[in-house]
This record gives C-alpha cells, sequence and structure tokens, in this order.
C-alpha cells in the first residue's frame, strides 16, 4: 500500500498550500485550563461521584481493608474470584473465597473468567470529578479481560492514588501501558437517551476506598 | 439480513417533507433531545468559565494539528509500528473496505464483532464484508437495533435515537433470532430487560469471536496511542478479546500528544452524552505482550478529507469530536430526524461535512448547506467550536455561483417543509433572531453577495440557550 501513503500525503501536502512554510509545528502546551473544578474534600467527591453511577461505595482503613474485602464478597455471594497475579496476598487473607488465578504462564480463557463470580483488583489512579477509576494492567490489576468478563469488580482504591481533576491523571499516566478508564458499572445511553446500568461490562461495581489509618 | 444504504435516498427538502409528518418519529426525537440537553447543561455548566478555555484549548490543538495534519501522519505511523502494530493507508472507501478484507480473510474467521464507528459507517464496511463473505456483528446496543431492523443511523452518537422503546422491543422480538440468541418471549419495553436481551444476545459471540474492527476518537501521534469511548463494555469486549484487532481511522482524528487528552476526555464526555466521564474509555498502544489482541492493524483513511483540508473555510468540519450536541440542539434536526440529511453524517455538522467529502457532486449533497435556518445554536454548543453557520453561508455560495445553481429554490423548499407549522416557524424566526451572534452579517469576498442582500434583526444579549431553556420552563 505504498502508492496510497504517498498518495494521501502528497494530497494533504496540496491541501496545506496556505499554511507558511515557517510555521512551527510543534505547539507548546500552556495548559490554559483548570486541573480540577470540583470543591470539598477529593475522597468525599470521588464517592459521591462513584455513587451517582450507582457504583457501591465504602470508605475504610488500611487495617480493616482484608476483612472488609471478605464481607463484600460474602455479601455478593461470590464463590469464585479471578486475582490478578500480583494482588497483595493480605487482602483476601481474611476471605474464604476460592480464587482463580491469572498467570502470564496459564492465563485464564474467556470462558475460565466468565465462570468465575467476579473478581478483585487494585487501580493506578482515580480521578474525584468524574468518579473515574483507571486501570494501567499493572500485576495488581491483571491484564484488561479479568476487569470485564466477570460480572462483579471489586476495586480498592488508596487515598494517594485519587486526584482531583482529568488533567492530573493523565500526567500520571503511561500511554504505553493499555488503560480501562471505568466511571460505574457499564451503561447505556442508547434508549431514548437515558442512562440505564448493566450491559456487556461489570454490572455491578464496588469500590473500597483505603483511607490511611490514624 | 443486508445492510441498508443512504444510495439514492431523495434530497433534503423532499425526505424533510416527508419525515416531518412522521408524529412517532418526532415525538421519539423531542423526547430524546431533550433529555439530552439537560443533561449536557448541566455537567457543562459545572465547569463553569473553564469550559470556555477547554473549548478554545480544543479549538487550538485540533487547528494547528489539522495544518501540519502531513507531520502528525507520518509521526503517528512511526509510533504505531514502533509498538507492534501495522499501518495502512486508504485514499477512498474502495481501498479502505479491499484492506479490511484482505486482513480479515487472512485469518481464516469469517465473522467480525464490531465497535460504532462512524468511519466505517461512511465507507460501507459491512456491505463489502457481506459480499465477501464475512458477517459483521455491531455491538453497540443502538446500531445492533439497526442492524437488527435493517434501518438506517439517524444520529452519530445514537443511531437508533428515532426509536422508542416499544419499536426496540419489537425489532428485538423480530429479528434476533435470525443473528443468534433469540430474545426472550416475554420481553417488556422496560430498557432494562432490552439492555439485558443484548447481552444475552452477544455475550457468546464475545467470548468466541477472534477478530474485532474499531474506529477510534483519537489517535495520539507522540505515543501511538489509539482512544475509544463507550458505555457499554461492548467496545472493551472487541478491543481486548479477539486474536486481531483492525482500526479504521480518519486522518483528522489525531491529536499531537498525550497530554492533549487532558482537554479532549473533559470536553467530549461532557457535550457527548452529558456525563461527567463515559462509563469505560480504553486506550491502546500497539501490541501489548500477553494482553489483547497480539496483531493490530491501523487504516489511516482519507475518503475525501483532504478535499475538506483544502478548502481553507471549510476545513474547520475536521475538528469535529463527533459528539453530536449540534444535532441535539438543532430546531431542524428536531423536527426532520437524521434520515431526511442522506447521509451518515446527519444534523448541522453532516450538513457541512457529507457535502464537502463527497464535492457536491450530487442533488442530496448540494442541497444540505440549506438544511439549516443559520440560528447558531450549533456554534455554541460546539466543543471544538466549528462555526458551522460560516461554513454553511460559504457553502451555499459555492453552490450558487455552481452554473446552473438551485440554491435558492432548494432552501425554499427545504424551509417549507421543514417549518410548515407556524409555531416551528416562529420558534426558528427568534431562535435566529436571538443567536445572531454566531452569525457574520457580510461575509468577506464574494460570499458577500450573499448576505449584502438579506439582512439580519439585532442580536439582543442572552445565549441561545438561556432562551431555550427559559422557553422550556414557561411551556
Amino acid at each position: 500500500m505504498g502508492g496510497s501513503r504517498e498518495r494521501v500525503l502528497a494530497r494533504v501536502r496540496a491541501a496545506l498550500a496556505d499554511v507558511p512554510a515557517d510555521e512551527p509545528v510543534e505547539r507548546p502546551s500552556e495548559h490554559p485550563y483548570a486541573d480540577a473544578h470540583s470543591e470539598g474534600d477529593t475522597l468525599e467527591v470521588l464517592a459521591d461521584r462513584l455513587l451517582d453511577y450507582k457504583a457501591l461505595v465504602e470508605r475504610v482503613t488500611e487495617a480493616d481493608l482484608p476483612g472488609r474485602i471478605a464481607a463484600a464478597l460474602d455479601r455478593r455471594g461470590a464463590g469464585r474470584v479471578a486475582v490478578p497475579p500480583g494482588l497483595p496476598q493480605a487482602w483476601l487473607a481474611e476471605s474464604s473465597v476460592e480464587r482463580v488465578g491469572d498467570t502470564a504462564e496459564a492465563p485464564l480463557s474467556a470462558a475460565d473468567l466468565d465462570a468465575t463470580d467476579g473478581v478483585v483488583t487494585a487501580c493506578a489512579v482515580a480521578i474525584a470529578e468524574t468518579g473515574t477509576l483507571v486501570l494501567d494492567a499493572r500485576p495488581d490489576q491483571g491484564r484488561r479481560a479479568l476487569t470485564l468478563v466477570p460480572d462483579y469488580h471489586l476495586c480498592v482504591v488508596r487515598a494517594g492514588q485519587v486526584v482531583d481533576g482529568v488533567p492530573q491523571a493523565v500526567r500520571r499516566l503511561d500511554p504505553g501501558r493499555p488503560l480501562t478508564w471505568i466511571s460505574g458499572p457499564s451503561a447505556t445511553s442508547d434508549i431514548e437517551l437515558n442512562r440505564v446500568e448493566g450491559v456487556h461490562g461489570p454490572r455491578t461495581l464496588e469500590v473500597l476506598l483505603v483511607e490511611p489509618d490514624t | 439480513m443486508s445492510s441498508a444504504t443512504f444510495l439514492g435516498m431523495p434530497p433534503f427538502p423532499e425526505a424533510a417533507e416527508h419525515a416531518v409528518r412522521d408524529a412517532r418519529t418526532r415525538h421519539n426525537l423531542h423526547k430524546a433531545t431533550h433529555t439530552i440537553r439537560g443533561k449536557r447543561d448541566a455537567v457543562v455548566g459545572e465547569l463553569g468559565d473553564d469550559w470556555a478555555r477547554l473549548r478554545a484549548e480544543g479549538e487550538a490543538v485540533k487547528t494547528h494539528t489539522l495544518r501540519h495534519l502531513d507531520h502528525y501522519l507520518e509521526r503517528l505511523e512511526e509510533s504505531v509500528q514502533r509498538a507492534g502494530g501495522t499501518v495502512h493507508w486508504a485514499a477512498d472507501a474502495a481501498e479502505a473496505n479491499a484492506i479490511v478484507t484482505r486482513l480479515v480473510r487472512r485469518t481464516g474467521e469469517t465473522e467480525v464483532v464490531k465497535v460504532k464507528s462512524m468511519a466505517t459507517q461512511e465507507i460501507e464496511l459491512n456491505n463489502a464484508l457481506e459480499a465477501a463473505g464475512i458477517t459483521a456483528y455491531e455491538t453497540d446496543l443502538a446500531e445492533l437495533i439497526v442492524q437488527l431492523g435493517e434501518d438506517l443511523p439517524s444520529h452519530i452518537l445514537v443511531p437508533a435515537i428515532h426509536l422508542g422503546r416499544s419499536q426496540i422491543r419489537e425489532i428485538f422480538l423480530d429479528k434476533m433470532a435470525e443473528w443468534g440468541v433469540p430474545a426472550p418471549a416475554d420481553l417488556t419495553d422496560d430498557p432494562r430487560a432490552l439492555a439485558e436481551a443484548a447481552r444475552v444476545h452477544l455475550r457468546e459471540l464475545f467470548l468466541r469471536s477472534k477478530v474485532a474492527v474499531s474506529g477510534a476518537n483519537f489517535a495520539v501521534a507522540d505515543s501511538g496511542t489509539l482512544v475509544v469511548l463507550e458505555s457499554e463494555g461492548n467496545g472493551r469486549m472487541c478491543l481486548t478479546l479477539p486474536e486481531t484487532l483492525i482500526s479504521v481511522v480518519g486522518i483528522e482524528k489525531i491529536v499531537p500528544t498525550w497530554s492533549d487528552l487532558e482537554v479532549f476526555l473533559q470536553l467530549l464526555p461532557r457535550s457527548s452524552t452529558g456525563e461527567r466521564m463515559n462509563p469505560y474509555t480504553s486506550t491502546w498502544t500497539g501490541v501489548t505482550p500477553g494482553d489483547g489482541p497480539q496483531d493490530f492493524h491501523l487504516v489511516l483513511l482519507d475518503n475525501g478529507r483532504t478535499d475538506v483540508l483544502a478548502d481553507t473555510v471549510g476545513r474547520q468540519a475536521l475538528r469535529c469530536i463527533r459528539c453530536s450536541a449540534c444535532l441535539n440542539i438543532c430546531p431542524v434536526y428536531e423536527r426532520t430526524g437524521g434520515h431526511a440529511y442522506g447521509s451518515v453524517y446527519p444534523g448541522p455538522i453532516g450538513a457541512i461535512l457529507t457535502p464537502q467529502l463527497h464535492g457536491m457532486s450530487s442533488e442530496v449533497d448540494r442541497a444540505l448547506p440549506y438544511a439549516s435556518s443559520l440560528c447558531g445554536a450549533c456554534y455554541d454548543v460546539c466543543p471544538v467550536a466549528i462555526d458551522i453557520p460560516e461554513v454553511l453561508v460559504h457553502l451555499r455560495e459555492q453552490v450558487a455561483s455552481a452554473p446552473g445553481h438551485m440554491g435558492e429554490k432548494a432552501m425554499m423548499a427545504g424551509a417549507e417543509a421543514v417549518f410548515g407549522s407556524s409555531t416551528a416557524l416562529d420558534a426558528a424566526q427568534r431562535a435566529a433572531g436571538l443567536v445572531g451572534g454566531a452569525i457574520p452579517k457580510h461575509l468577506p469576498g464574494t460570499a458577500g453577495k450573499w448576505t449584502d442582500t438579506r439582512d439580519l434583526p439585532e442580536i439582543p444579549r442572552g445565549s441561545f440557550r438561556q432562551w431555550w431553556n427559559e422557553r422550556e420552563e414557561d411551556r
């Protein structure tokens, strides 16, 4: 397809004949907009926005985390949960749930994942004002399919991972990694333009917001 | 199970005259567009003055990119290849369809799952694949409704916006069985039940599919990252589970740097679905070992875009990020619906983009610049500040200056068709008067002939939206 490459580029250059040859091709970004817009406590704003999307949210302490994870999985009635390879072992220490591990050597198939009751992961960054969790597929989150196929996603967010606004999150993230930005459970606005939760992705998103022990 | 086509549709005045008589469609459109306007106003309002700054920055980034598009295309190609992807260039629809068909055939598969994509709608990829014996399954809920109903898309974001819940239920009951898992016999028209039916219908297909076709909302030149915004998780399914991913992306979708997403990931969801953020956004850069498709192809599509780029007034249409806010606010669109525009790009943006992409070669294309009352609401809501009225007038001038033009006649026919009722005409006239700030009274150059003979009323203070909302509250 080399011919078309040159043809398209030649057409582009011909179309831009009016652009002065010495106009700089680099545009220094001046970021003339705010880093964030929400007022108030960052974690409170995040919790509020997540609830607005009909996610389940709990504020927990580091010490309580294993117990609260176990309680959440119990409430859900989850028997078998998918576990990314680098999930901190302590997190599931108080749960009797069956762990279905996903590793690079023995990855779970889509059908395997479909047969689990849920998945427990960490996240990379969370954005308070938009109620967004960003996963970057590191070992404590696993590859992208893990948080997609199971119908229940329990995500642990640490206070230090939460930023106020979208620009701050973009700056923290590495575009070289596959990223999934999650704002609530799967939903659609396709029927009469009203949001309805629960389509192909996890229909239940539960978030545990971890604050440092005081 | 054939796909419908816009080919052979009548020009706007004729199509509009028919469309405005369809009371059910008008009811559906009124309900949907008014719902989304309210949501959009609320989440845009949350950002206060910063919305204007984000909008100006979005405009500036896109304008800059377009002015150096050759540079950024080459940079994007290099970045994607460095990350393990393969880049293809398609000068037109036929070439893009041939590339995708060849790539699918090479896998040995005869079915593909699709993420909603305007570019593949534009090139009618599904028809091309069907002719090659390959079944393309649309997985976005609204696209699925349109595909099952053998219908045409009528909106950029929600292609089935012209259908209400009871019609969607009927289509699911009638057609799902032909394509795969049938709808449950006791299906109700509760939106939750309809969403559940779509989930069950597509579940097994997602889990077994080996090839996916997508578009992209943005392609980042410096990192080679592609970005898809969606809601349902069908996009994630297609972008994550298959072995091969083919993304067909218009050459205008480029942004220079990763940090430019700071702007567009705020502008697009708020302006589009009226959400602070859409449920899911996926970004990927080439191939990631052990995670997602291991064979990734990017097809860069021209298909008329360089012709648009060559027009120094019209090229601003290429800034469009396909949010649909201009459709949702447009008094003409609200009355005619999307089908009357005879193109996959309906509404105000379609009225300037389609004729430019096609080169105004047909009567349908030449009528489109007149499918507007020039009220300016579209410019007001555009998150990248495309001056749609300016381009409409510019294109009218081109139509009018062509030999044997029908411009004035076409416009009058369009106005009569859309605003046949006195209420509607009155509303449009008031709209035109109140938002005239977006409309230049006198245009430079030869287009000035058009404006010189037409008076615009004095413009009072206050935005279109303020007026519109007050009007709605008074009802």
